[in-house]
């Protein structure tokens, strides 16, 4: 029976469940791909958000997305130079 | 009389979109709809071929743009089928021959005078792809059950969702039910998981279309065939009509060697 199934080419999986993994893969990385551009925009629009609630050193923010073989994330790392605390409850 | 202007597109070439939109623009007609094809692949025509009509092109849709003749002069009637008319692309020019806002107009020409306006894009996302984009509301994606098909397919919805076009409806073309069957292909269910996009029908992997192409009659003429019959069904939907999906497994016919295979292979179960 081993020797049969060998000769008729049983045992191997079949292919489509790899498919569909590397399908999902491949369109989480596509879907995120963002242009230097857009990032350059999100940066931007980021810093003016945050310097309404704090004063941060826009020389060392690092913004990027970090892809992972599942999934991709967005990490942004932006150190604080001191928080505005009077200011913020005149804005809300 | 308003058409609905239909553009059918896929992002990777070779995937069926021409095949697609000559056999659903006649079902349509034999519907009794009156519908124009329109061969937007400038430069690399072949709607006229696979609906059969390449020798009686005169005109093409840029001498209409350009106005070198009227729009009726460039419409090629199919005698075959009442209602049907093909509108084919220019050979010796490239897609930099037309504007999106001179396909949109074009269109708005054409609306009055027909039912159904089908769009056959080309390959690829640039200049043509939104050229012919740009004059339709709604979309067919073609893709087969393959990962760079179904990639494109996705940069493609991307792309006519931020263009505003609804419905976005799927065609998977080429399914194997053998090989879905036996694990080897991708399933139906398996692409509409990551697409996330409404299905229209599933054509199932048919010689009569090679026969169709060599002939010039699309298969949805004589329907003799499973594609056929999957063409029909997707013109019907377009119509509002609710069609049961096909049976794809009654075409799942295998010979004894691979029944012995699968029994082998302990693949039946699945």
């Amino acid at each position: 029976m081993g020797f049969l199934s060998k000769f008729f080419g049983g045992g191997n999986e079949g292919s489509s469940q790899k498919a569909k993994d590397r399908l999902k893969i491949v369109l989480i990385h596509d879907r995120t791909d963002i242009s230097p551009q857009l990032l350059d925009n999100l940066r931007d629009e980021m810093v003016n958000v945050l310097a309404k609630y704090m004063d941060i050193d826009t020389n060392k923010i690092e913004i990027d997305l970090d892809h992972d073989e599942n999934a991709v994330a967005l990490v942004a790392n932006i150190p604080i130079l001191r928080i505005k605390r009077g200011k913020v409850a005149e804005i809300s | 009389m308003s058409a609905r202007v239909i553009v059918t597109t896929s992002g990777k070439g070779g995937v069926g979109k021409t095949t697609s939109t000559a056999n659903i623009a006649a079902a349509l007609a034999k519907f009794g709809k009156k519908v124009v094809a329109v061969d937007a692949d400038v430069g690399l025509r072949n709607l006229d071929v696979i609906m059969g009509l390449e020798n009686r092109v005169v005109y093409n849709f840029i001498d209409v743009i350009e106005k070198t003749c009227k729009l009726s002069a460039a419409l090629v009637k199919d005698k075959r089928v009442p209602g049907l008319y093909l509108l084919p692309a220019a050979q010796t020019r490239t897609k930099d021959a037309v504007n999106p806002e001179q396909m949109v107009a074009l269109c708005e020409e054409l609306k009055p005078e027909f039912d159904f306006v089908l769009l056959d894009c080309p390959a690829g996302i640039e200049g043509g792809f939104k050229n012919a984009a740009a004059g339709a509301d709604e979309a067919l994606v073609v893709t087969t059950p393959e990962i760079p098909a179904v990639r494109d397919a996705d940069r493609i919805i991307g792309m006519l969702e931020s263009m505003g076009k609804s419905p976005i409806r799927l065609i998977i073309n080429r399914l194997r039910p053998n090989m879905v069957q036996d694990g080897d292909m991708l399933a139906k269910d398996d692409i509409l998981d990551v697409l996330s996009i409404d299905l229209i029908g599933v054509v199932p992997e048919d010689e009569s279309v090679i026969r169709a192409t060599n002939n010039g009659e699309p298969m949805t003429m004589t329907l003799d065939s499973p594609a056929a019959h999957a063409y029909l069904n997707i013109a019907e939907r377009i119509l509002g009509r609710d069609v049961p999906l096909m049976d794809l497994e009654s075409y799942a016919t295998r010979g004894f060697i691979s029944k012995i295979k699968r029994f082998f292979s302990g693949k039946r179960k699945r």
